[in-house]
């Protein structure tokens, strides 16, 4: 079970409280994870990634134990105690813009 | 007793401002989806509690809202109670997804070079004159989509972009379809317009277009007098008991067409400034129209620190200054292109917003105005509904 905290928009828009919890199918890399989250709050398709090439957006950052992992791989396996639910996965609005 | 309602997209969220017959007192409501960008709310004309919302954020992208009870409540479409996936109640949003058909492409670049398509944002909805079910949505990068489930599920009609849309090219606020018109007594006839590409028109409900910018003339920006496509239009709009006259605010001139589009010629008159951003039509008079005159396109605030609607009673040419009740000095707003509307009470209501976040109401076709609201966040939109 993986701990996710999303940013408050897109809890807002997943009608969600709090951290949310998924279990990716697979080894627990970045691209699981998003696909389980997507797979459990459709409406979330396209505001973490593009539709079409699943890319990050610009403007969204991923952090787990302190490290930033938006520019890894998306399919290098997650820090292990973010893997093993010690640690939430950060998903951040990055600080730009007004 | 009619009544009137008008929703107001924000750089912040979306109000929705209602009032009776005589439009003196409002109700406000508001924020809905705060702190997203709505560029814009538009009710079907068939079943006006149904409207349909452009929510977007530059975190997080797109996302499409509807609702069914006048903009009290809302869902992305395809998540109502029924159809959610689990009793946790989570909205299943497909309506979100805009992909271009077929191969991106690309087009003009601001260094002449060609760029891939980037979907951005949808500016601008407008649902079906006669089907609730069935909306279409302007895009950034331009491109116009369909939806006929509600807004469930989007697609291009790619065939827009067939018509030289290798020259299209971004103005400084970004390259989108920012109007589309429905013509009323033609089904499949629809024209758009985009910036900075022009105006373009479809008679065979979206399959193929062609671009309609015969007479517009941008000397500083197309060099070729005869340019086809490349002009930066910042709006047109039409009266629908007369469809082939259309009205344009272009960057500069405002220009009128009398044959749907294929051929324009300026009526500026004596507007103290022609350049601005909106146009409307008077809901019962087909030559009585609206502009807001802006200084220029370095200065987009109006003339002299004086807020001023104009309105011709004669399709253009002769204008006079609207201005009881707006501010006369130290001004300094802009009015967008998709922020003036007008209701079809007796007498026509105009409406628009403005950058400053007031939002201005005229129950007299313009003779004088009051604010109904003075602080929202910046308005990207208005629109008005007549209620029964």
């Amino acid at each position: 079970m993986i701990r996710v905290l999303l940013p408050v928009h897109l809890r807002t828009l997943a009608r969600v409280n709090g951290e949310v919890k998924v279990e990716p199918e697979g080894a627990p890399t970045l691209q699981a994870v998003l696909d389980a989250i997507e797979s459990r709050y459709p409406v979330l398709r396209g505001t973490i990634r593009d539709h079409a090439t699943l890319r990050r957006r610009a403007f969204v950052r991923f952090f787990g134990c302190e490290e930033d992992l938006s520019d890894e791989s998306p399919d290098k396996p997650l820090p292990a105690p973010v893997a093993a639910g010690a640690e939430p996965l950060l998903i951040i609005g990055a600080l730009a813009g007004g | 007793m009619s009544k009137a309602r008008l929703l107001v997209g924000t750089k912040k969220g979306a109000f929705v401002l209602t009032s009776d017959g005589k439009r003196k007192d409002w109700e406000v409501s508001g924020p809905h989806f705060a702190g997203w960008e709505v560029y814009h709310l538009k009710g079907s004309p068939v079943e006006p509690n149904r409207v349909y919302a452009s929510q977007s954020s530059g975190w997080f992208g797109q996302i499409i809202q509807r609702s069914e009870d006048g903009g009290k409540t809302w869902q992305p479409p395809g998540s109502s109670p029924e159809e959610l996936l689990s009793p946790e109640g989570m909205p299943k949003g497909e309506s979100n997804k805009f992909v271009y058909e077929d191969a991106v492409g690309t087009h003009k670049w601001y260094d002449g070079t060609q760029h891939p398509w980037e979907f951005k944002r949808i500016w601008h909805l407008e649902p079906s004159l006669t089907d609730p079910d069935t909306v279409y949505a302007g895009a950034e990068d331009a491109a116009l989509f369909k939806s006929t489930d509600g807004g469930k599920t989007w697609r291009e009609l790619p065939g827009l972009r067939d018509a030289k849309g290798h020259l299209w090219q971004p103005g400084a606020g970004g390259m989108a379809v920012h109007t589309i018109l429905l013509e009323p007594k033609q089904p499949d006839r629809i024209f758009v317009a985009i910036s900075a590409a022009g105006v373009f028109r479809t008679d065979d409900a979206g399959k193929t277009w062609k671009p309609a910018n015969r007479g517009l003339k941008s000397p500083y920006q197309l060099p070729d007098p005869d340019a086809e496509v490349g002009h930066c239009v910042h709006r047109i709009a039409l009266h629908s008991t007369r469809p082939d006259v259309l009205f344009m605010q272009k960057h500069w001139d405002v220009m009128r067409s009398d044959d749907a589009g294929e051929s324009w010629r300026e009526v500026s008159g004596n507007l103290p400034t022609d350049f601005g951003f909106p146009i409307e039509v008077h809901a019962h008079e087909p030559e009585t129209i609206y502009v807001v005159p802006i200084k220029s396109d370095s200065e987009h605030f109006p003339l002299d620190g004086q807020l001023r609607v104009y309105r011709s009673r004669t399709g253009g040419n002769e204008w006079e200054p609207l201005t009881k009740g707006l501010p006369q000095k130290n001004c300094y707003v802009n009015v967008l292109r998709d922020a003036m509307s007008v209701d079809s009470l007796e007498p026509c209501g105009v409406y628009f917003g403005t950058t400053g976040g007031q939002v201005y109401a005229s129950a007299d076709a313009g003779d004088t105005w009051q604010p109904i609201v003075r602080d929202l966040p910046a308005v990207l939109s208005v629109e008005a509904q007549t209620l029964p």
